[in-house]
């Protein structure tokens, strides 16, 4: 439509109009220039370093004596006398690869369970009733408390020897022996994301009610008149005109578990069940003293969420148009 | 078609009265205009009636089935809201069709409704807009429209012209006239804070006055024979002269109320006389303002032909048949001047 609107304008004005866009784009860029400053500073210096590191040799020890080796950290391969290939990085390493699929595992099912549960939370805190304001304060309690603290907190409350949560599930006869739910490979996994929905749905609520809230009651009126039922009041009134809001909560929680460190690192130390990438790559530049070799895991790190947004976004415009035709 | 019984009908919002002891009939088939200030209880009125709002005490019939208990949806209305209340993401159609999906009709039957509905108001060719692809008068009409396809038994607009400009806000209400008239099988309550609008439109008024019922009656009625201070100052425009303290006392009566076409120029029999001190040509008419030492200056309707210029002394009578004398509680006085021993005069002099 804004296209259309534009061609019909008469040729004339066209000239007054973009020396008035030059201004107005020059003045722009004069507000941004120092924000751009810092955040170069800050954010795109560090990032380019890293990739820099990546393709060099540099170690721990002498971060400025690296040597340029090109794919080296990502992939090589040397092929034996024997004729078999042997393939070596990180591209070919299985440790990284199930920290990959440790990351991709975590960050799947806690934004969806979080999304439902915040979306469930929001619509009852959108409803008026007594004290609506203090139990949203409430609520956002588990948010603010610091992830360290909450990661220990959950730990002790986790522990298999001392904890509350084994200790209240042996007295309801749930289960028959103390589990060692961080410890234990097969329930690690199941602990961090129990940790990591407590911790996150109020945020993902909150960002789901400012939505709700951008929705005019009145039409929620003229439904009631309508007679229409609740149900399809949600799916055909209320998920349409939040989806924007929650696509925006939905891309923020993705960005954060995706990079998803401290809570893994506190409550689950070691564990190959529950490791991410954040995790793997700080191991190889801190402790294995692999610094281009852990600078390569943090630059695929950047590249798999680069690449996972810029899909979201563009599947998300998709959606949108689609949504316009009748 | 359903006549509409109030019967004592109050709402309270915690401890504040909002509407008081309402009784009202509205006829089968009439438009009813609930017309009012601003915050006298006009929209909690009408949604009482829809069932947005429960009704604290009193009793609402429609054809004399109880009302009170029934949610919006059983009770066969539609309503026009002020602000629309379209769905933002459906387009013109779907917003007329939405409601109606539900209600057992096929597919065809449907469309057939939205088609009807949407010719009727002509926005046909509106159908796959969306409602921030319209204007505002065309958003409107779908509202109208979404409320016409559930061809309810009850009509209800909350001040469905306040959001328009005032060129399009005379076609729409011909427009509603329109639909009234060709809609006869609808009862239809109308809300505005616009008597100019309540008189045009309404078979009868409610004039709303801090949740009170002031007067109900037909728009002459109401301006011939207003039952109290408020609506006469309420209904008319330009509003009623209103005279108090001597410019009273001559006519026994606490108040004194005048409309501007009942004062005419006679310099030989002039009541009151005084400098003009403002002129307003309209045109068709010729309004004057007088200082007689009142209050407020009087205005005068004179006809296009009549021509009197600012700061002429213009002496003015009354006819006499049009006087509305008020007591002391703003109630209107019936008795002919001097034909009782005036108790007003007592009490103002005491
Ligand atoms: N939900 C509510 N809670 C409390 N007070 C209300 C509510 N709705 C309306 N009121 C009060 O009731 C009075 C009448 O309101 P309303 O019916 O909207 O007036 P009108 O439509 O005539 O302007 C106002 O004083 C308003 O503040
Ligand atoms: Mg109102």
């Amino acid at each position: 439509m804004d296209t259309s609107l534009s061609l019909s304008k008469p040729n004339t004005k066209l000239k007054s109009v973009s020396s008035l866009r030059q201004q107005k784009l020059r003045a722009a860029m004069w507000f941004l220039a120092p924000m751009v400053t810092v955040l170069f500073c800050v954010a795109g210096w560090p990032l380019l370093r890293s990739i820099y590191f990546s393709f060099t040799d540099t170690s721990l020890t002498d971060l400025y004596g690296g040597q340029w080796v090109g794919f080296k950290n990502y992939l090589t391969w040397t092929t034996l006398s024997s004729g078999r290939t042997i393939f070596s990085g990180t591209l070919a390493d299985p440790t990284w690869w199930n920290a990959v699929w440790n990351t991709i595992k975590f960050s799947v099912v806690s934004v969806s369970i979080e999304t439902i549960l915040g979306l469930m939370v929001a619509l009852v805190l959108n409803q008026e009733f007594k004290g609506r304001g203090l139990v949203r304060a409430a609520i956002l309690i588990p948010w603010a408390i610091p992830t360290i603290v909450s990661a220990k907190m959950w730990g002790w409350m986790l522990n298999d020897q001392f904890g509350i949560i084994n200790h209240m599930l042996m007295a309801l006869g749930l289960i028959d022996s103390n589990v060692a739910w961080t410890s234990n490979i097969d329930t690690a996994m199941f602990s961090v994301l129990v940790v990591d929905v407590w911790k996150t749905t109020p945020f993902m609520a909150l960002l789901c009610l400012a939505g709700l809230q951008m929705i005019p009651r009145d039409i929620y009126e003229a439904a009631k008149i309508d007679g229409i039922h609740p149900v399809r009041v949600f799916f055909h009134v209320t998920l349409p005109l939040v989806r924007p809001a929650l696509m925006v909560a939905v891309i923020f929680r993705m960005l954060d578990a995706l990079r998803v460190f401290d809570l893994i690192y506190i409550l689950t130390p070691n564990s190959k069940a529950t490791k991410t990438m954040s995790v793997v790559s700080r191991e190889n530049l801190i402790e294995f003293d692999k610094f281009a070799y852990g600078s390569a895991q943090s630059t695929l790190l950047f590249a798999i969420i680069a690449i996972f947004v810029c899909l979201y976004i563009w599947l998300g415009k998709l959606n949108l148009n689609g949504d316009t035709q009748r | 078609m359903a006549q509409i019984q109030l019967a004592n009908i109050s709402k309270h919002f915690g401890k504040t009265e909002v509407i008081r002891e309402v009784n009202l009939n509205i006829k089968a088939g009439e438009l009813m205009v609930f017309v009012g200030p601003s915050g006298s209880g006009k929209s909690t009125l009408l949604r009482l009636i829809c069932g947005l709002e429960e009704i604290s005490s009193g009793e609402l019939t429609f054809d004399g089935e109880s009302m009170n208990n029934k949610v919006p949806s059983e009770r066969g209305i539609s309503m026009v809201f002020q602000s629309y209340a379209l769905y933002p993401h459906m387009d013109v159609y779907k917003n007329m069709a939405f409601g109606l999906k539900l209600a057992k009709s096929s597919p065809e039957d449907i469309r057939e409704r939205v088609m009807n509905a949407a010719k009727m108001l002509q926005i046909d060719h509106l159908l796959d807009r969306l409602p921030k692809q319209l204007s505002g008068g065309q958003r409107q009409r779908v509202a109208i429209g979404r409320a016409i396809v559930r061809n309810p038994r009850v009509f209800l607009f909350d001040e469905p012209l306040s959001n328009l400009d005032a060129s399009l806000r005379v076609a729409t209400r011909l427009e509603i006239a329109k639909i009234h008239h060709e809609m006869k099988s609808a009862t239809m309550i109308y809300v505005t804070h616009d008597q100019v609008e309540a008189m045009t439109l309404a078979d009868r008024i409610c004039v709303l006055n801090n949740g009170e019922v002031e007067q109900v009656g037909t728009p002459e009625e109401l301006y011939h024979s207003p039952n109290s201070l408020f609506v006469a100052k309420f209904i008319g425009s330009p509003a009623m002269n209103l005279l108090e303290g001597d410019f009273a006392k001559d006519y026994q009566c606490q108040t004194l109320g005048i409309r501007p076409e009942h004062l005419v120029i006679d310099p030989n029999e002039a009541t009151w006389q005084g400098a003009v001190i403002h002129t307003e040509n309209l045109g068709s008419d010729l309004y004057i303002y007088l200082d007689i030492g009142s209050d407020s200056p009087l205005l005068v309707r004179l006809s296009d032909q009549q021509k009197v210029s600012k700061g002429e002394i213009v002496g003015v009578r009354p006819k006499w048949d049009h006087l509305h004398r008020f007591d002391q509680h703003g109630k209107p006085i019936s008795a002919p001047i001097g034909a009782e021993p005036s108790t007003v005069l007592e009490t103002q002099s005491a």
